[in-house]
C-alpha cells in the first residue's frame, strides 16, 4: 500500500503507537513501560519514532521495530525511521502508578522503590505478593521467565509469582 | 580513521568481545543448568551480555567502512582480531567452576561500568548506565551462589575454592592496558583500570570471607587478551559460535 500523502499527526502516531503490547507483560504497552521517547514528522513527511532500549538483551526490541514500521505504514505512513536514544538510560522509576497497578493486576510485583536508589537494588525488603498482599515472600530465583524479572513465591498464598525488577 | 576513533573502535571491540564469549559460554548451560530455575538464570545473564555486546559491536561499526555490520564484527574476525580478556573464554567447568568465573568478572563489570557511566563519550556513557543496572543483578547472582557453595557442603566448598585457585591467575588480564587506554583516558572517555584494582578486591576479599574460602596467591599470572593472545579455549568456542556464517555466508533468520 502507498499513499502519497502522510495525513498521521504526531497524535494519531501517539494513540497508535498505545496499541503496541509487551509480548512478555501483554497488559501494558510500548508507551506505557516508557520505551517510546518523541514522535516527530521529518522530511518528506517520514515519521521518526525515538525509541530507548529496556534491557540490553531484550528479544522483543527487534519486535517493537517492525510492528511499529508495518502499524504506521498500514494507517496512512509512507516512510518510517526508527531511532534508538541511549540517555536518559531507561529506567522502571518511569512506570507510572497507573502502569505498576495493571502489572500487580496481572499478577506481577511491580518494581518496588527507585532503581536511582542502590539502597532498594541491594535491599532485602520484603517483595509483596500480587495476589494476597502478603509480605511473607522469598526469592526463589535472581532470574524468572525473563531477565527483567525475578521468581518469588508467597508463604501465606503458597502461589509463585514474578517481580519486575527495579532496573 | 583518526587516533581517538581508532581507539574508541578498540576499546569498543574489548568491551563487546569480552560480553559476546562470556555470553556465548553460559548459553552453553542452556538445558543443562542444575536446576530449571539455574537454567534460566544462566541464560537470562547470558541474554544481557550478549545484548550489552551488541550494542558495544554498533557502536563500533560508526568507525568502519560503511558496509561493516556488528554481525560482521561478531563472526568474522578471527581469534587473533578478538581482545577479550583470557578469563572470559575459560571454559565452564562445574557449576562452582562458571559461578566463581562469572562473579570475579562482575565485580569487575561493576567496577568499570560504574566509571564509564561518567565518560565524556555519550554512547559508551549511555551503554554503560544501562549495561550497570543489569551487571548489579550478576554481581548479587554469582555472590550469593558463591557464599552458598563455600558454607554448604565440604564437596561444594572443594569446588568453589579449587575454582577460585585455578581461575585466578587469569583476572589481571582483565586490568592490563595499551594505547588504546593512554589515548582514551586524556579525553576522560575511560579510565585508568588500575584505580578499579583495589576496589574490585576489596569485594573479591568481602565475598570470599563470608563464604569462608580463602584468597589465592598472586604467583603467576596469564595475560595477553588485549594484544589478540589466548589461550588454546578461544580457537574452539569460535569455531563453534561462527560456524555457520562462515559455512554460510549472510545467513539471516
Ligand atoms: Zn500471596
Amino acid at each position: 500500500m502507498v499513499t502519497l500523502n502522510n495525513t498521521l499527526t504526531v497524535e494519531d502516531v501517539w494513540g497508535l503507537l498505545n496499541q503496541i503490547i509487551d509480548p512478555d507483560i501483554p497488559v501494558i504497552n510500548i508507551v506505557e513501560l516508557g520505551l517510546v521517547r518523541n514522535v516527530k514528522i521529518g522530511t518528506n513527511n517520514c515519521i521518526v519514532v525515538t525509541l530507548t532500549p529496556s534491557y540490553s538483551g531484550c528479544p522483543a526490541m527487534h519486535v517493537f521495530k517492525e510492528e511499529i514500521t508495518t502499524l504506521l505504514k498500514e494507517n496512512g505512513a509512507n516512510a518510517v525511521e526508527i531511532v534508538t536514544t541511549l540517555l536518559p538510560a531507561w529506567s522502571t522509576d518511569w512506570l507510572s502508578a497507573e502502569t505498576k497497578a495493571k502489572l500487580k493486576h496481572y499478577g506481577i510485583a511491580p518494581p518496588q522503590g527507585l532503581a536511582s536508589d542502590n539502597k532498594f537494588l541491594f535491599s532485602t525488603k520484603k517483595i509483596i505478593c500480587p495476589r494476597c498482599e502478603s509480605n511473607n515472600t522469598k526469592l526463589i530465583s535472581q532470574f524468572g521467565s525473563t531477565a527483567c524479572k525475578a521468581l518469588y513465591k508467597c508463604d501465606a498464598c503458597e502461589e509463585t509469582f514474578d517481580y519486575f525488577k527495579c532496573h | 580513521m583518526n587516533s581517538t576513533n581508532n581507539a574508541l573502535y578498540n576499546y569498543c571491540l574489548r568491551l563487546a568481545d569480552n560480553n559476546l564469549i562470556l555470553g556465548q559460554r553460559l548459553a552453553e548451560w542452556c538445558s543443562q543448568g542444575p536446576t530449571l530455575e539455574e537454567d534460566l538464570a544462566l541464560t537470562n545473564i547470558s541474554l544481557d551480555l550478549i545484548g550489552q555486546a551488541e550494542s558495544f559491536y554498533e557502536f563500533a561499526t560508526t568507525f568502519t567502512e560503511a558496509n561493516c555490520t556488528a554481525d560482521d564484527l561478531a563472526f568474522l574476525r578471527s581469534e587473533r582480531e578478538f581482545v577479550n580478556n583470557v578469563l572470559v573464554e575459560q571454559p565452564n567447568g562445574d557449576f562452582a567452576y562458571t559461578i566463581m568465573k562469572q562473579f570475579l568478572f562482575s565485580t569487575f563489570a561493576k567496577h568499570l561500568y560504574t566509571a564509564l557511566a561518567n565518560s565524556s563519550n555519550q554512547t559508551i556513557c549511555g551503554l554503560a548506565t544501562k549495561g550497570l543496572k543489569e551487571v548489579n543483578y550478576h554481581y548479587m547472582h554469582s555472590s550469593q551462589w558463591l557464599i552458598r557453595l563455600g558454607n554448604g557442603t565440604d564437596k561444594s566448598k572443594e569446588k568453589i575454592q579449587f575454582a577460585a585457585n585455578d581461575l585466578w591467575c587469569f583476572t589481571k588480564d582483565m586490568f592490563e592496558m595499551n594505547s588504546v587506554d593512554t589515548l582514551l583516558i586524556e579525553q576522560n572517555i575511560t579510565i585508568n583500570l588500575s584505580t578499579i584494582y583495589t576496589p574490585w578486591k576489596n569485594d573479591i576479599e568481602q565475598v570470599f570471607k563470608i563464604a569462608t574460602i580463602d584468597l589465592p596467591t598472586d604467583t603467576n599470572k596469564i595475560i595477553g587478551g588485549i594484544k589478540g593472545i589466548h589461550t588454546e579455549h578461544l580457537g574452539h568456542i569460535l569455531c563453534e559460535m561462527q560456524y555457520l556464517q562462515r559455512a554460510h555466508p549472510g545467513a539471516k533468520w
